[in-house]
């Protein structure tokens, strides 16, 4: 049962794994648990791209409004 | 000195670096302080702009330091305690239910990356940002506005690396759900 995260836990790591470097254990656990997990899954992909959309930030040119 | 850097050539990406800076700062006084302060600088220091990169992208640049000397004057004003006793309370508790599933599960988002060619969205992101509290708000901008390192995020808070990384989770929860909601599920990228 030690490998088992719930998705509170699981979207913590993930979360974390895109401000620092997991440990070797963490990562195992996450990979076990997304591996199954639909939600957890989306929700990966999903942070990443909020991270490249706060990157594209703020979006295409706005027409001059002046 | 090169054209590029011209005060008039300057002043047209003022409305593009105000935004940038409101969304960090949320204030609109030192926002525009950050920015003025990032004109005069390239004003000043025109010639040393190589034109390797963008007007914009050397621009920005100066900006980041602005607005971290920014947060750095309010974090001496304010006290910390103050700043993250308003975060502690709900941590991603709100998310999940007890046996730590989500609440509600995020949904099936139909190609996000179309959305970055949308001004509307990035509105939708804005409102998202500024619906968090202003304490989370500013860890996350700090990491993924201005790519600055958690360490750093911590240093210039007073904040642990721990509380960094709950808030910083927290703030991904919310502006996953938030966007979810007022954007994917919205319609909106079909409607641009």
């Amino acid at each position: 049962m030690i490998f088992r995260l719930s998705c509170k836990e699981a979207t913590r790591l993930i979360s974390e794994g895109l401000d620092r470097r997991l440990p070797v254990p963490e990562r195992i656990k996450l990979r076990l648990h997304v591996g199954i997990c639909d939600a957890c899954t989306r929700f990966t992909s999903q942070v990443a791209f909020l991270r490249r959309a706060m990157e594209a930030f703020p979006g295409p040119d706005a027409p001059e409004r002046r | 000195m090169l054209d590029a850097a011209t005060p008039l050539e300057l002043e047209r990406h003022r409305p593009y670096l105000l935004r940038f800076a409101l969304l960090q700062l949320r204030d609109k006084s030192a926002a525009e302080d950050a920015v003025q302060e990032t004109l005069l600088a390239a004003l000043q220091g025109a010639a040393r702009f190589a034109g390797q990169s963008s007007v914009r992208t050397w621009l920005v640049g100066i900006l980041k330091h602005k607005i971290i000397d920014s947060i750095r004057k309010t974090a001496r004003a304010v006290p910390v305690e103050s700043r993250v006793a308003e975060d502690r309370a709900e941590d991603a508790e709100a998310f999940f239910a007890d046996d730590g599933h989500f609440a509600e599960a995020p949904g099936e988002w139909a190609s996000p990356d179309r959305s970055l060619e949308e001004r509307r969205f990035f509105e939708a992101l804005e409102r998202c940002l500024q619906a968090l509290p202003k304490s989370t708000a500013t860890a996350f901008t700090m990491r993924e506005l201005l790519g600055l390192e958690t360490e750093e995020i911590c240093k210039e808070l007073g904040i642990s690396p721990s509380n960094c990384w709950v808030m910083l989770h927290r703030a991904r929860l919310s502006l996953r759900a938030c966007l979810e909601r007022t954007w994917f599920l919205a319609g909106a990228p079909k409607a641009g």
